[in-house]
């Protein structure tokens, strides 16, 4: 072969796309500025970016399996809002057996009731999403307007199931001793439960993105995203990997049912739908799916909405729209598309 | 060359209401390139993806080393060693060079030897090893799609018009490829419409037109008759040169 006429060549992309690719990744820390020259005061500005932080990363847990869903699948699941409900209902099941674990003043008594809490719940989420996939979701495929209507009746019959096994009571969830109160920083009170909350946030960050930078399973998901056709016409049955990624979105959505409802303190078969508006803007601002948009996404609508209720209450509801509306003018597949064959 | 490694027997596809593939008969050699040549729309790549089990052969039968593949999944029929390079490429634009030959490599692991010889057909895949797939230009893409489809031996490689928008050097390129490939006794069936190329690389030749085979036969004898190249496809292959 010629190697002379097909010489590759390396080219350096020009500043301009170099500074528009990476343009995402200085939202967060324009916003902080924005905030902390907004607020003034460095205390108060600390305590709300620690809630803004953590409120960020519960919803990033709870947006991440619907992202990786979406952008594997191609299913928009409405239904998604009931294993966040559901989830938050196992692991209160949970707390509630370990009642002597909770209430003693031991960090590893309290931290071993949470941890066992979420891994029930996402077992039940994880299984329940199996029985989701294969009774509603996998008869709808490639049919974006019965997957809304089954979805959202799947979300419909979990709530009654949840009402019929839990009762239609609000229920309160108590945090575990170790993880109530705050503590003070450079003047600023920040509460524990948000650095558990930041810190499995970022755990959860730091494992999907090794998972599918680094092992076989995870470049398969990739793959799938991008074009799952060709995932199978290289010999990998997808439907089996669609159906694991379902379960694991679905346990994610318990996981964060969890963190969500002790971060709350109550807990409703409702929960999941409530927080499901935030889970979506989350979802559209980073790029269906997305896990590093989902991330930043996830993020910024926390940090918006904790400087904003602090600054001006009532735009607070809707200043995740109005970030929602700014970020699809700038980039309107979200901050980090997923480029999918067609 | 000897015994059929692939025979399609009266195949039909429909997609939608459409009609497409009606009554394919075909024969792919073992160890041969089987060029399959006809006008856009002729059924050409429908004829490929039915192979390949992403659409579903509505009648007829798929025979591959003997055993009926027609109702079979597609990662079934991929894991009876059959390689396809799409008419798009199909690559993965957002995974690197590498990762897009790993995931080919459905034993977990790329042979070395095996991939030095791949960078020996397509040097700019070793020069771009850990780019996203997404920065090649159109010809290296190709070149990608080719080498993911023999990162790992092969029993039949189907590849759908791998010249298609390419720069003759790039054409050059595929066409040494596909003759060392051939030289191993790799078994191709090659949709093509740039003729130079299908009668560099074919040992035989079908001609498709309204989803029916409506010549086949040795590629030397349809290369030496202009006037069956006229017949057949309105054009003779010394046009195409």
């Amino acid at each position: 072969m010629s190697d002379s006429l097909i010489k590759p060549r390396i080219e350096r992309p020009p500043l301009s796309e170099v500074i528009e690719a990476k343009a995402p990744l200085f939202l967060v820390p324009v916003l902080m500025l924005i905030g902390l020259l907004a607020i003034g005061s460095g205390s108060t500005w600390l305590t709300l970016t620690a809630a803004g932080l953590a409120m960020g990363m519960m919803i990033f847990i709870m947006a991440s399996g619907l992202t990786v869903i979406f952008g594997l699948m191609d299913v928009i699941n409405f239904g998604h809002g009931a294993f966040i409900s559901l989830g938050a209902f196992a692991g209160f099941t949970i707390l509630g057996l370990l009642g002597g674990w909770i209430e003693s003043p031991s960090i590893a008594l309290n931290l071993g009731a949470v941890l066992l809490a979420v891994a029930f719940a996402m077992l039940v989420t994880g299984l329940a999403g199996y029985g989701f996939e294969r009774l509603i979701v996998k008869a709808v495929y490639g049919q974006h307007l019965k997957q809304i209507l089954v979805t959202m009746g799947g979300l419909v019959v979990t709530q009654q199931l949840i009402y019929v096994i839990w009762g239609p009571d609000e229920i309160v969830l108590a945090r575990p001793t170790a993880f109530q109160g705050s503590f003070v920083v450079l003047g600023a009170a920040i509460e524990k439960y948000r650095v558990l909350a930041i810190a499995i946030g970022l755990a959860l960050f730091v494992a999907m993105r090794l998972v599918l930078s680094r092992t076989r399973i995870g470049l398969l998901v990739r793959a799938g995203v991008q074009n799952g056709e060709m995932v199978e016409a290289l010999g990998y049955p997808i439907q089996k990997l669609f159906l694991a990624v379902f379960m694991v979105g679905c346990a994610l959505a318990g996981l964060g049912g969890v963190m969500w409802g002790l971060y709350q303190e109550t807990i409703t078969a409702h929960m999941g739908a409530e927080v499901m508006i935030s889970v979506f803007i989350v979802v559209i601002i980073g790029g269906l799916g997305s896990i590093e948009g989902c991330f930043i996404g996830a993020m910024l609508v926390g940090l918006l909405t904790n400087y904003t209720g602090f600054l001006i209450p009532k735009l607070a509801l809707v200043s995740t729209i109005l970030l929602m509306g700014a970020v699809l003018m700038w980039r309107p597949q979200g901050l980090y598309p997923v480029v999918k064959a067609h | 060359m000897s015994d059929a490694l692939l025979t399609l027997k009266g195949v039909h596809t429909h997609i939608g209401p459409y009609h497409i593939l009606q009554g394919v008969d075909l024969v792919v050699p073992r160890g041969g390139v089987a060029v399959l040549l006809g006008r856009n729309g002729a059924g050409k790549t429908t004829t490929l993806r039915t192979i390949m089990g992403l659409w579903q052969a509505s009648q007829g039968a798929i025979l591959f080393d003997n055993a009926e593949i027609q109702k079979e999944t597609t990662p079934a029929i991929a894991q009876r060693e059959i390689a396809f390079v799409p008419e798009d490429m199909g690559i993965f634009t957002d995974l690197t060079v590498h990762e897009n030959m790993l995931l080919a490599a459905r034993s977990g692991a790329i042979d070395k030897e095996r991939l030095n010889w791949i960078f020996g057909l397509f040097p700019p895949l070793k020069t771009f090893w850990q780019s996203a797939a997404g920065n090649l230009s159109g010809g290296q893409k190709q070149m990608l799609a080719v080498a993911r489809a023999i990162i790992e031996p092969r029993k039949l490689l189907l590849i759908d018009e791998p010249t298609k928008g390419l720069a003759p050097a790039i054409i050059n390129a595929m066409i040494a490829a596909l003759r060392e490939l051939k030289e191993m006794q790799t078994t191709i069936l090659l949709v093509e419409q740039n003729f130079s190329m299908a009668r560099a690389v074919g040992d035989t030749v079908a001609v498709m037109d309204d989803g029916q085979i409506v010549y086949s036969g040795e590629m030397a004898e349809l290369a030496d008759d202009a006037e069956l190249q006229e017949k057949l496809m309105g054009l003779s292959l010394e046009a195409h040169q």
